[in-house]
Formats: structure tokens, C-alpha cells, sequence
């Protein structure tokens, strides 16, 4: 799938417990112009109505939305993947959802986005692991980086919980180690 | 590392079913197909890509598991709890007064939400009244949906989920519990029809108040997707409810305009 595709990048976020601190010191600090679309995929409870998007809309200048199915993955916006479905990358740049079963007790699974995120957009992709208690992620990673993308784990020392990044680490399929601060400017840099 | 199929390889795959079985999920969505077959090309250990598609065209037993792996067919009792209020509040009493009732669960898989709905006709007392008909394009689904017999413990959790839609009653009154599993009640299931039907390729075959299709529509490509929409279109009566899975809409389809949606509901109500 990856040899046809434009070289376009995007930049996949992936966080559980303790990931929304880091995302609310994240958000503001990207750049108001930024040109690439950013997705967050985060553990949460199924509530319906749940605050999340209008929390992250807050701190942040980029238009902030949870993701349509079948809706074009656009350049300057940041995505928030729906409670109960996982998320998945179309090869012509839209959204799919899915309801199968959970992966590491999750759905949204962080490494079922990754994965496919990783086969359309090869290394174009940026993905980031943030804080959380589960091992969701570590195998997404590892895909990410065989199809030559770039992977980052938060700084297990700076996250709230630090077993999610900690575990990608110790399974060696990251890349990149860095703090919230250094998060932003790579993404600016992009 | 493990097999990633490529798109070429996922057309031939799905050229190949067409041809040799009649079954086309040429306009599925692709990334799903995609993360689907890469499963079943791990977990049944095939040594390539080449073995797998072999096997496909040659074993019509191993057809059977394909279909049954590549759909996805994990559902529950009063999915969303906030819909079965709204059907309980909104549609049931809009279609009260018909003295006859079809209702079609499109894609039902095994049943659990045709359980769910035929437990609110009951205690709005129109079931006696209705037939509920039950469809998947998957035969093995449609068995296990017409058996009634469901796994005992995950009754907490639909017990839940019926309270939390507004249900009044004593959920496991509904059932009788065996073993590990239990069997709903013969009251409920007298009034279901179930038959495989696939909305691909099969047609309409009646009118229907209300059609539920939920979390099917999100495994099409947009083109099937408009396809269906005609073909639910066509089954509804004049003033029928359509109802959607909680990311699916009717919004880019050329008949909203003959749609109303219920208030912040994956609802439309056919007003023309
Ligand atoms: C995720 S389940 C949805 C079950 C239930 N409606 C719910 O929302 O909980 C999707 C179902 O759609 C069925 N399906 C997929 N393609 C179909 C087709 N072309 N025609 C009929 N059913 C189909 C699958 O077999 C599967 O049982």
C-alpha cells in the first residue's frame, strides 16, 4: 500500500492514564500554521457527550474535531478518535471506524491506528507514545519504524504514569525519548 | 516480521471470491479488509501471501472461516443505551397506532440487538403486533441469532445497559439461564423471522416502519453506502424511521432532503 502513496506526513499521538496533562501542555504550544494533521488517539471512558474534544479545543488555536468515518484526513487539524471504535487510515487519505474486538483491552486501540496509519503513510508518520498503565502502542511502534516512519516515546520520568512509554522503550522500538517542550518543537519542525 | 498484504494483493483477493463464491466485498472499506486479512494470515500461520489466496480459491470450507473472520461481528444488548431511549421514547409511540408492524434489523449479526428491540415492543405492548425480521449476509450469525441462546456472563453487562436505557423491569426475567449460557424467552422470539440477505446484492422484499442498520455501514465504501441508503429508502414505508449506528450518517447522501433527523440522534424519520 505504501509504494503509491504521495509522500505526505502526519503525526499520530497515542495516549492513556495521565495522557491528557501532557496533551493540554502539548496543544498550545504547536504552531498556529502548522500544516500536517495531527491525531490523537486516547483511551476513555465510553460516555457519550464526553468533554474531551471541547477540552483539547480549548488550549487549542487548531480546529479540534472527533473524527467522521469516512471523513479526509486534512492538513491543520488535530482529530480525536470516537469512544468504541478504532480508528483507521484509508489509502486515500480518509478515516475509517471499526467495532471489533478490543486490542489490550481497548478500543480505541492505539496500536490498531498505528499499524494503520503506518501502511499508508510508511515514512511519512510520526508516531508518539504519551503516558498510560496499559501496552497498548509497543507493537504499533515497532510496525511504524519497519515501514520507516519515526517513532517517539514521551519521557517515562516526565509522564504521569510511565509504564506505556516505558514499555515501548525496553521493547526498543523507539526512536526518539523526549519531554513534553520537545515534542512541540519537533512537531513545529515538520 | 509479519505479512502486510498490499492493495493489489486485497483486490485479487476479493476478484478471486467473486469469481469462484458470488460473494463481492470489492466496495468494502479497504483499510478494515486490509487489518482483517493480515489477522487471519498470522493466525491460521500461512507461510505467503500466494498459500493464502490458494487455499481461499480451493477450500470452500476455508471460504466459510474467511467470511466469517473478515466481517466483524462483535455486538451487544442495548449497544449505546442512549438509542434505545430514543427508540423507546421517540419511534415506538410515532408507529404505535399502526395496526400492523415490520420492523428490519439490517446486518443483525447474532441478534443481540433484535433481542434488545423486541424487549422494548413488549413493554410498549405492540410486539404482539409486529414481526421483526433479522438479516445478515453471514449464515452462521443468523443460526446463533435464531437460537436465542446467549453467553450467561455478559448479562451483567446488558442488564446494565438495558437499566440505563430506561428499562423498568427485571432484566433476567426475560431469560432462563442454563449452565453458562442462557435462552430468551419463546414469547420474543415467535415474532422474528431471520434469513441471510446481503445488502449488496439482494433486493428489497417488503416495506418496513422502521429499518435499524448499525455499525455496518461504516465497513462500505461511499458508493455502496449510497447504494444501500436507496435500497433502505425503497423498504421504507412513507413516515418510516431509519436508524444508524452512532458514526454513521445520512448527511452527504442525495436523500436528506426527504429525511428529518431526530434530535441529536442517528435517526431519520422519511417525510416524504
Ligand atoms: C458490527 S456488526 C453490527 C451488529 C449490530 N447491528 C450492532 O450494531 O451491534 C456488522 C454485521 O454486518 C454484517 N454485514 C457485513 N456486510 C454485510 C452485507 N453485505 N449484507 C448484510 N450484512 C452484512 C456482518 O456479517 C456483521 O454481522
Amino acid at each position: 500500500m505504501a509504494q503509491d502513496q504521495l509522500n505526505s506526513k502526519i503525526v499520530v499521538i497515542g495516549g492513556s492514564a495521565g495522557s491528557l496533562e501532557a496533551l493540554l501542555d502539548l496543544l498550545p504550544a504547536l504552531r498556529v500554521d502548522l500544516d500536517i494533521p495531527i491525531v490523537i488517539v486516547m483511551h476513555r471512558k465510553t460516555a457519550p457527550g464526553s468533554p474531551l474534544v471541547d477540552v483539547l479545543a480549548i488550549k487549542s488555536s487548531l480546529p479540534v474535531c472527533e473524527v467522521e468515518e469516512k471523513e479526509p484526513v486534512k492538513n491543520g487539524h488535530i482529530y480525536i478518535a470516537p469512544a468504541d471504535y478504532h480508528l483507521l487510515f484509508e489509502a486515500d487519505h480518509t478515516f475509517s471506524l471499526d467495532v471489533s474486538e478490543k486490542v489490550n483491552y481497548s478500543r480505541p486501540s492505539i496500536d490498531v491506528a498505528f499499524e494503520s496509519a503506518a501502511e499508508v503513510y510508511s515514512d511519512g508518520l510520526t508516531g508518539i507514545l504519551l503516558s498510560g498503565a496499559n501496552a497498548d502502542g509497543t507493537h504499533g511502534l515497532k510496525v511504524i519504524g519497519e515501514l520507516g516512519g519515526v517513532t517517539i516515546a514521551q519521557d517515562p520520568d516526565t509522564a504521569e504514569i510511565s509504564y506505556m512509554p516505558e514499555h515501548a522503550i525496553n521493547n526498543h522500538v523507539v526512536h526518539h525519548i523526549m519531554n513534553v517542550q520537545q515534542l512541540a518543537v519537533y512537531i513545529n519542525s515538520l | 516480521m509479519e505479512i502486510l498484504i498490499t492493495d493489489k494483493q486485497l483486490d485479487e483477493v476479493l476478484e478471486d471470491v467473486f469469481d469462484v463464491y458470488g460473494y463481492d466485498f470489492k466496495s468494502y472499506a479497504k483499510a478494515s479488509m486490509h487489518r482483517r486479512i493480515n489477522r487471519l494470515i498470522a493466525i491460521d500461520k500461512f507461510p505467503s501471501f500466494t498459500e493464502f489466496r490458494y487455499r481461499i480459491r480451493t477450500d470452500k470450507n476455508y471460504f466459510h472461516r474467511f467470511v466469517e473472520e473478515i466481517t466483524v461481528n462483535v455486538t451487544e444488548m442495548f449497544r449505546d443505551p442512549a438509542f434505545f431511549t430514543a427508540l423507546r421514547t421517540e419511534v415506538l409511540p410515532a408507529i404505535a397506532t399502526k395496526p400492523f408492524i415490520r420492523i428490519w434489523h439490517a446486518g443483525c449479526s447474532t441478534g443481540e440487538e433484535v433481542y434488545s428491540t423486541a424487549i422494548l415492543l413488549k413493554e410498549a405492548n405492540m410486539l404482539h403486533k409486529t414481526l421483526i425480521y433479522a438479516t445478515d449476509l453471514n449464515p452462521d450469525v443468523v443460526e446463533k441469532a435464531k437460537s436465542g441462546i446467549f453467553q450467561l456472563d455478559r448479562m451483567k453487562q446488558y442488564s446494565e445497559n438495558y437499566i440505563a436505557s430506561g428499562g423498568k423491569a427485571d432484566f433476567s426475567s426475560y431469560y432462563t439461564a442454563k449452565y453458562d449460557r442462557v435462552i430468551f424467552n419463546e414469547e420474543l422470539k415467535k415474532r422474528m423471522i431471520f434469513a441471510t440477505h446481503n445488502l449488496v446484492s439482494d433486493g428489497s422484499f417488503n416495506e418496513f416502519q422502521l429499518i435499524l442498520c448499525r455499525n455496518v455501514l461504516i465497513y462500505f465504501d461511499k458508493d455502496l453506502q449510497q447504494k444501500v441508503f436507496d435500497l433502505f429508502d425503497k423498504s421504507l414505508d412513507s413516515l418510516g424511521f431509519l436508524a444508524l449506528g452512532t458514526k454513521e450518517t445520512l448527511r452527504f447522501s442525495p436523500f436528506i432532503g426527504r429525511f428529518r433527523q431526530l434530535d441529536k440522534m442517528k435517526i431519520w424519520r422519511k417525510i416524504s
